[in-house]
């Protein structure tokens, strides 16, 4: 789950890191309050999860009001790679000398924490990662333990950070690292710490991600994730607890088991057709969950067919058949073509009992997946 | 032969007395998995599913000698159940559990590297060896016993793979399910060197999805340690970054790392077919065979 840059730069001040002032604004006239107070230079900051905002004309710096109310009328309500940006984060310019990068994250590999400090910072930093490995110092961190305040000044120092700021960067690194433990987060990113021409050290910017398994216990982090949505059917599929992802395709996809998922994906891709969506809808497929998974595709305007492949396991085929029949009723029409395949235990059975007037049933996943393509297809003409 | 359980396995069930524990101790049992005890704080001396309960997994041990255990218990105590196991000296834990935090798998990982215990997940369908033992949710009839060993991230395409390999006759020898979490305890080089030893194992299926670099090492595995041949299948081709597809390790990271191209890359790269399909896998194997 990614908060917005205004949410983490929150629990960033709160936590005792220095962050820029800023406040959050949903309209121009709000964009032109802010930086009244603020004052110039002022970067106007789309509150979007997209990265390279800047690169994209998501973050202006306004110097005076005239180009504050230029820039907050043509980056709100601009479309940031498929997101409509609702708010800006308006925020002081820093006068910056030097920008760092400081990081936490999980190393899967290692299966431990890892601290990551570069001195190029404000740049990509994936980029410097592939083209330059070297130039971000790591430290991993034993997760039971949990940090040792000297590994923070290591990893400062080795990245190669300026003497006369290096204790202050570790000191924001070893308070990162505890956010990152006590809110569990997944990554927490500062990309770049800013060095003034005063020799402070400033957050500029802020990335963090929380791990969603762990949200049950992080009840104010789920409140934020709330407001976090910025897609309505991802917003639906979060009430209906559902695993989704919207893609930019036209053949509606529904499975159960995120590898089986992704692998019906990945043949509507292999027969010519260009998938909409990512949804699982776990184990078992009573008819209330096969509804909601319906109204998800059906509801999403992109969608002009749908391929529903369900592999019962434990669960029978004929029980997800039953499911099936029992959400088809509450449709008078089917609003677009649906295929079905099921496999499994009992699939045989399930077959028989399915209701053909409103949906189309394959055997094999791979017959499933070419009839969906070749409707979308239709449907599209 | 098989690898990691067969008949002989003594299982104590933890969370045997929750719905879904005692669901899969029955199915368990059913399928002939020597299922000797459940584990519950609180539950000890009741009964469930056939077999006697104790409160801790060392009492479950002490009294019916078992020395594997599977895990069915909500993700916010699932950490603190893996460690229970980890402590009392199974020879395997399997954790089937789905969504246990990231953080809390980086304790039991630490300690895990402490004992002589084998785990397999989290956040996985278990492990089959047709005909002998089940120990997790697979579902039984679609397996045959044979000749080809599986080890898979994901659970419904594993059954996928292996209902296309036994509707062509092909038996299993072993199937493993090791999860789709970030941190897991039994990795695709354990099973892969598992198979390798295997004497009745004559061609392995590896089934991986995008997220992480463990396929790209394993490719590496099997191209320097293998002589079994392997068939290749990799979930997420058309994964968005960024995006976590489900499993929370399926995701590509915005550095390209992850990506399906590159495992796919290193599997070839080893001399491993990958196939665009699930048929197609089975296709492989059939030609290995």
């Amino acid at each position: 789950m990614k908060l917005h840059e205004h949410q983490a730069k929150t629990i960033f001040a709160d936590a005792g890191i220095p962050v820029p002032n800023s406040r959050l604004a949903t309209s121009v006239e709000e964009v032109l309050d802010a930086v009244d107070e603020i004052g110039y230079p002022a970067a106007i900051k789309a509150q979007v999860h997209v990265g390279g905002r800047g690169k994209a004309g998501g973050i202006k710096i306004a110097t005076d009001r005239e180009e504050a109310e230029e820039y907050a009328g043509a980056i709100l309500g601009m479309d940031l790679k498929g997101y409509t940006v609702d708010r800006v984060l308006v925020e002081e310019g820093v006068d910056f000398v030097d920008e760092l990068y400081v990081g936490v994250t999980m190393d899967r590999g290692e299966g431990k924490p890892v601290l990551m400090v570069s001195t190029e910072g404000g740049v990509d930093i994936e980029e410097v990662a592939a083209e330059n490995p070297d130039a971000i110092a790591r430290e991993h961190v034993d997760p039971a333990f949990g940090l040792h305040p000297y590994q923070a000044r290591k990893v400062v120092y080795e990245a190669g950070v300026d003497a006369d700021v290096a204790l202050d960067v570790a000191s924001i690194l070893s308070t990162l690292y505890d956010l990152y433990e006590d809110s569990d987060a997944s990554e927490i990113e500062v990309n770049p710490v800013m060095i003034t021409g005063d020799r402070d050290v400033v957050a500029a910017d802020a990335v963090m991600n929380v791990d969603e398994d762990a949200l049950f216990r992080q009840p104010e982090l789920a409140e934020m994730a709330e407001e976090s949505y910025e897609d309505d059917l991802e917003r639906k599929a979060g009430e209906y607890g559902f695993d989704y992802v919207r893609l930019s395709g036209n053949v509606g996809i529904i499975g159960n088991g995120a590898g089986l998922v992704m692998t019906t994906l990945d043949l509507v891709d292999y027969y010519g057709g260009k998938p909409a969506n990512f949804l699982d809808i776990g184990g078992g497929a009573k008819a209330e969950r096969v509804t909601q998974a319906l109204d998800m595709v059906f509801s999403d305007p992109n969608v002009d067919s749908v391929v529903f492949n369900i592999f019962g396991g434990i669960t029978r085929g004929d029980e997800v058949a039953k499911g099936i029949n029992e959400a088809l009723a509450e449709f008078d029409e089917i609003p677009k073509p649906v295929v079905v395949r099921l496999a499994g235990t009992n699939a045989e059975e399930g077959m028989e009992i399915l209701n053909t007037d409103l949906i189309e049933v394959e055997e094999t996943l791979e017959d499933a997946v070419q009839r969906a393509v070749r409707n979308a297809e239709e449907v599209a003409q | 032969m098989s690898i990691f359980v067969d008949d002989d396995t003594r299982v104590v069930v933890q969370g045997i007395t929750g719905g879904e524990g005692k669901f899969h101790a029955e199915q368990m049992i059913e399928y002939g998995t020597n299922v000797v005890a459940g584990a519950v704080p609180g539950k000890g001396g009741q009964e469930a599913a056939g077999v006697p309960v104790y409160d801790t997994v060392d009492e479950a041990v002490e009294a019916e000698d078992a020395d594997a255990s599977v895990i069915f218990v909500p993700p916010a105590f699932a950490a603190d159940a893996v460690f229970e196991a980890l402590d009392t000296d199974l020879d395997l834990a399997v954790a089937i559990t789905e969504g246990i935090p990231t953080q809390d798998m980086a304790k039991v990982n630490k300690r895990l590297g402490e004992t002589d215990t084998r785990l397999l997940g989290p956040n996985c369908p278990g492990i089959i060896t047709p005909g002998e033992a089940k120990l997790g949710i697979l579902p039984g009839n679609i397996f045959a016993d044979g000749n080809v060993g599986l080890v898979s991230r994901s659970g419904t395409l594993t059954y996928q793979v292996v209902d296309n390999l036994t509707e062509r006759g092909i038996g299993q020898t072993t199937a493993i399910g090791i999860g789709g979490d970030p941190i897991i305890g039994t990795s695709f080089i354990d099973a892969l060197e598992a198979f390798e030893a295997d004497a009745e194992t004559d061609a392995v299926v590896m089934c991986g999805e995008i997220g992480g670099e463990d396929e790209e090492q394993a490719a590496r595995f099997i191209g320097e340690h293998m002589d079994t041949p392997v068939a290749g299948f990799i979930a997420g081709r058309t994964a968005p970054p960024g995006k976590r597809m489900g499993h929370a390790g399926a995701i590509v990271s915005g550095s390209g790392t992850g990506t399906a191209q590159s495992k796919i890359d290193a599997l070839n790269d080893a001399g491993v077919p990958v196939g665009d399909t699930p048929e197609e896998v089975a296709d492989h194997v059939e030609s290995f065979l």
